[in-house]
């Protein structure tokens, strides 16, 4: 734990003297003037108690708009400020630092949201104007109990852990490297890479994704600044921005990662002459022996051992050719789970998605008929280190004549997933421009709308079009292999209408590719639980503000990169991951995080010694002196929740900025004008 | 002329962490909801103390709603299941004083459910103004306007004849500090 550079004294009330309150509407343009009557609101704060100074400016967020509160500080006219405009969550940093500028403790300022609250939700005008006054009447009356706060700050740790070796986790660590801060870099997975190393070409340039891929995992490995832990998962989170203490902890390979060299020869020594088990990374689509490396340029370039595969894990009965043929001495089948706890100042959560699951639309014949194909899995047959060798062929080896190609599987579709997954019609129309170079095979695309928004992207688009790839438009009803006619026999039928022919078609393919959506990874709930950050109730992770803060999360020092946040492409998630690094800089350079103002205190002239708070904080923050019979309240520890505050039955435990006769005379205040 | 339609005025605590930003949310998207509704801003659902629901009351509130983050996703861990103990005992203890059940509403709305907000706010508009105004007091009803609220003994005899709930909030020796 590390010490705070200042402690704050304890905390007197109004120490300049009775309250002069300034109160300031802001018109925002007309996103609360458009609704809200500013004029008669600043007449009736005017009429409030303690009120010296009532105006309205059209942006108080502006200079010109600061500027007004701090000449009414310099002036002395006022010594408390109410700025009364968006919410707190957007501009409190703002108005305190402008209230500290006028020379004036950045606590004695107060926010009533009549933006948010008020002007953008409340259809008629008059009740908008009631409503905006009442909640400046209730800041106007806590402010005036507010005391002097020095604001604490506390040092931060120049380090920083990322979470999820996909692309964007990778350009984080790799930015982050670079500026000289020491990265760990953990992935779940054995290999970092995620998604993208899986993939052939990349849209819309056509260039091949593991040429671009690998040399930024070699520099990830190789970098003296990142420490990768492959295999690994985050599995405790604690402290604060600038001081987290994470725990990893390592799961078992059988092989030792500083031995190995990747030089494979285990795998061929293997007892299994061929391999038996479905090979994850190829999507099932061919079989892997129990020792195995996910693709060549795995990296780390480091085997593993599958548990639950190995004959000499099943029955102890093996003679270990794989052992034998190592040179060495690499394997450890004693292994077991270690951990590491590391402290960093900054998380950057990169952990990426999941395709949808496409048999959950039977519809679509997926695990039903073996021709039909995700996306994934046709990637992984363009892939010259696939299963194939980057044939494209049907189950039974020979060459598809034609190929259809679903859009919007499991995406903008109300029984599963509403969203857009944004990068499916340009990977369908890459799909598109790959089978039918390396097939000749006719491709037939089906899409609801075509979205091709990005650099490239329509042009991209008018391309495959030249290409004489078919265009379908509409949503496909299903695929079936019952024949309506002899040239349908032997063939999978998409049944389809064709919205701008205004009929319904039946095209019989050899080979169907879905192209699932994106969706949230199955465990986005625990992990954003693990890392206290909030996500939809879909799963995205929660970004602090969708426009101005769009890699931030509502927990200060945690920040988001890639597709964990919402579905992107790779330029968007390498882009997401650059600013993900700089926001994580910023705070680090800085050297200090701003500490939480409203901790709680202890009354001790009031506490009678009841121990009730003691239990009931989580962070054990509170603690008891047996000899005095009085707790007291470690304000670096405290997180100024005020749960103890809530349950102290004496009313000794107080919170700053939340003390309860503050929060009674807001409740006053709210409810004084009707 | 017909009566105009009673307005319930409603105290809300929400949780910076999720009902109050899933507000925001519901401001950015423009929701629109009743404006019965008037929201406090607390750390955590945790911190709302039962005086305050009782205050609130006490001051003129005809319903109380409290939002805090769903079970499990607590930004402090434990502080919405808190709230909800004193929520439970609160109820029980407001029905012995007539105040109906559908007055104190607790709600767990994530930082993501704007509609939720809009939806909680509205229903909770309409079932309140379909009990009525809040009759809990022998005199005047309302505060006196212009009354301080710094303390609790700057309040004068107006404050004896206007609630019932004064002992309670005495209790323990709590006041307003």
């Amino acid at each position: 734990m590390l010490e705070p550079e200042s402690t704050r004294p304890p905390a007197p009330i109004s120490s300049n003297g009775g309250p002069k309150i300034g109160v300031y509407v802001c018109h925002c343009g007309l996103n609360i003037a458009g609704k809200v009557d500013v004029k008669a609101v600043v007449e009736f704060a005017a009429s409030l108690p303690h009120v010296t100074v009532a105006r309205d400016y059209k942006f108080m967020c502006s200079d010109p708009g600061q500027e007004l509160i701090q000449q009414d500080l310099r002036d002395g006219l006022v010594n408390r400020v109410v700025v009364a405009s968006c919410s707190p969550l957007m501009h409190e940093t703002t108005f305190r630092r402008a209230t500290a500028a006028g020379g004036e403790s950045p606590s004695h300022f107060q926010m009533a949201s009549i933006r948010e609250h008020v002007s953008w939700v409340t259809a008629d005008g008059d009740e908008a104007t009631e409503k905006a006054k009442a909640l400046v009447a209730g800041a106007v009356r806590r402010v005036a109990l507010h005391e002097v706060l020095e604001p604490r700050q506390s040092p931060v740790r120049p380090d920083v852990m990322v979470v999820g070796g996909g692309i964007a986790g990778i350009h984080a660590a790799l930015t982050l490297a670079d500026a000289g801060k020491h990265v760990y870099l953990v992935e779940r997975e054995t290999t970092i890479g995620g998604h993208m190393a899986k993939f052939d070409k990349t849209f819309p340039t056509l260039d091949c994704a593991a040429c671009i891929l690998t040399p930024k995992m070699s520099a990830v490995r190789a970098h003296p600044n990142i420490t990768l832990w492959t295999f690994s998962d985050v599995v405790s989170v604690e402290g604060f921005a600038g001081d987290f203490r994470v725990r990893v902890r390592h799961r078992p390979r059988y092989v030792r990662e500083d031995l190995c060299t990747g030089c494979l020869a285990c795998i061929d020594a293997c007892v299994h002459k061929h391999g038996k088990f479905d090979d994850e990374w190829n999507e099932g689509l061919s079989k892997r022996k129990p020792i195995y490396i996910p693709f060549p340029q795995a990296t780390p370039p480091v085997v593993v051992v599958d548990r639950d595969a190995c004959i000499w894990f099943k029955t102890g009965k093996c003679p270990r050719t794989c052992v034998d043929a190592c040179e060495r001495d690499a394997f450890d089948f004693e292994q077991t789970e270690t951990y590491d706890e590391v402290e960093v100042g900054a998380i950057v959560l990169a952990t990426g998605y999941r395709t949808f699951e496409a048999s959950k639309m039977p519809e679509y014949g997926y695990g039903l008929y073996p021709n039909v194909y995700t996306s994934l899995e046709v990637e992984r047959l363009l892939n010259a280190a696939g299963p194939t060798n980057g044939e494209i062929v049907l189950r039974d080896g020979s060459r598809p004549r034609t190929v259809g190609i679903i859009h919007c599987v499991g995406s903008r579709d109300a029984k599963h997933n509403p969203w857009c997954s944004k990068v499916c019609c340009m990977y369908s129309l890459k799909l598109a421009h790959m089978v039918k170079e390396r097939t000749g095979a006719e491709v037939y695309n089906f899409y609801i709308d075509m979205r091709t928004p990005g650099k490239g992207y329509e042009e991209f688009y008018d391309r495959i079009l030249k290409e004489g790839v078919h265009m379908v438009r509409g949503r496909v009803a299903g695929v079936t292999d019952e024949a309506a006619s002899p040239e349908e026999e032997g063939h999978l039928v998409i049944r389809a209408e064709d919205t701008l022919i205004g009929s319904v078609r039946r095209i019989p393919v050899d080979m169907v590719i879905l192209a699932v959506g994106i969706e949230p990874q199955p465990d986005a709930q625990e992990v954003r639980r693990l890392f206290n950050i909030s996500c939809g109730s879909e799963g995205f992770f929660t970004e602090r503000h969708p426009k101005l803060a769009p890699v931030s999360t509502f927990t200060d020092g945690i920040f988001l990169a890639g597709a964990c946040q919402g579905p992107k492409d790779i330029p968007d998630s390498v882009a997401q991951a650059g600013a993900a690094a700089a926001e994580a800089l910023a705070m680090i350079d800085r050297g200090h995080v701003t500490l939480e103002a409203s901790t709680a205190f202890i009354d001790e002239a009031a506490c009678s010694g009841c121990k009730t708070c003691v239990g009931l904080c989580p962070f054990g923050a509170i603690t008891f002196d047996d000899e005095r019979r009085k707790a007291s309240v470690n304000e670096v520890v405290c997180k100024g929740c005020g749960i103890c505050v809530g349950a102290c039955p004496s009313g000794a435990a107080q919170q700053h900025l939340f003390t309860d006769a503050q929060i009674l005379s807001e409740i006053e205040g709210v409810l004084e004008y009707v | 002329m017909s009566e105009p339609r009673f307005e319930p005025r409603i105290v809300a605590f929400f949780c910076t962490w999720c009902t109050y930003t899933a507000a925001d949310l519901a401001g950015i998207s423009r929701m629109q909801y009743a404006p019965n509704v008037r929201a406090i801003r607390l750390m955590c659902s945790g911190r709302v103390d039962p005086q305050f629901v009782l205050a609130a009351f006490r001051d003129g509130a005809d319903g109380v709603l409290i939002g805090g983050c769903h079970p499990g996703d607590c930004h402090y861990q434990q502080g919405n299941y808190n709230a909800l103990r004193r929520f439970e005992l609160l109820r029980l203890m407001l029905s012995d004083f007539g105040i109906e059940e559908g007055r104190l509403r607790l709600e767990w709305i994530s930082a993501a459910e704007g509609d939720k907000v809009q939806r909680v706010c509205n229903e909770m508009t309409e079932q309140v103004r379909a009990l009525g105004p809040l009759r809990l007091v022998r005199g005047p009803r309302r505060r006196p306007r212009g009354t301080s609220g710094q303390a609790e003994a700057e309040r004068g005899p107006g404050a004896v004849e206007e609630a019932e709930l004064a002992p309670v909030l005495e209790m323990g020796g709590r006041e307003a500090r």
